[in-house]
């Protein structure tokens, strides 16, 4: 289990959007975008969320939604070229 | 339980951030309820919640096993641990992603979600998969809360 604080992570939305929002958020605004069900592992974390979870994929960036109990659900960007490859290889094209 | 429902054996109950009061009390309520009648319990928040339970309860009498939600969610995923009956707390918009969550890790479980806070009706639409819910508005007052509980699990009021 890892930290999510120890990333260079960017916000793409701020925390209290919505696991929905951020769904919607990254099928409208990435052109390559995955889907996985919650317990995925990305960044040594465990996504959490109500399945299909969307992932985005730009160039080397990951954007994956992070649930925090407290604030609810940010969507963040990690520029990582192994993890996007990972992504790519194990996530679906599908819902 | 309901009159037909066995008694699980194992219990998790997963907590939301403790910013709702009644959740804590609600949540030693449940975990003795269960003790009870023999079922093994297990709770899993974040470490403000889990020090609040462990302030209120010193002994570990009513919840002898805590852990931080993302170790839990680690061991469920890793097929090291798992729940007959799992109950979640939410009074947000993650309290239902955790959920989802724990729907898609344990689909063998009996899922009770308990949605509470200010606007729980809002919450309790945002729930579209298989599980039972208990909906009361409730932050500082757990009474009315806790007597659906009691209606849902077969126990005496």
């Amino acid at each position: 289990m890892g930290c999510i604080e120890n990333l260079a992570y960017e916000k793409i939305l701020p925390l209290g959007a919505s696991f929905k929002e951020c769904r919607e958020y990254v099928e409208k605004n990435f052109q390559e975008f995955w889907y996985v069900d919650p317990g995925y592992k990305l960044f040594d974390e465990y996504i959490i969320g109500l399945p299909p979870i969307a992932l985005g994929i730009d160039d080397a960036r990951v954007i994956f939604p992070y649930t925090k109990p407290c604030h609810g659900t940010y969507l963040l960007a990690v520029e990582d070229a192994d993890e996007a490859a990972r992504v790519r290889k194990t996530a679906r094209k599908k819902k | 339980m309901t009159p037909s429902s066995p008694v699980p054996a194992k219990a998790l109950i997963v907590l939301g951030c403790p910013e709702v009061p009644s959740q804590q009390a609600l949540a030693l309520f449940i975990a003795w309820n269960l003790r009870l009648q023999g079922t093994s319990v297990h709770a899993a928040g974040n470490p403000a919640v889990l020090n609040l339970l462990k302030v209120s309860d010193p002994e570990k009498r009513y919840l002898p096993e805590m852990q931080v939600l993302e170790k839990c969610i680690e061991e469920i995923v890793e097929k090291k641990r798992d729940a007959d009956l799992c109950i979640v707390f939410a009074h947000n918009d993650a309290g239902i992603s955790y959920a989802a969550t724990m729907r898609h890790l344990l689909p063998a479980s009996r899922l009770v979600v308990i949605i509470f806070g200010k606007e729980p009706e809002a919450l309790a639409a945002l729930v579209d998969f298989p599980c039972e819910t208990i909906v009361e508005k409730a932050v500082h007052n757990p009474m009315q809360l806790k007597r659906k509980i009691n209606g849902v699990f077969g126990w005496a009021a």
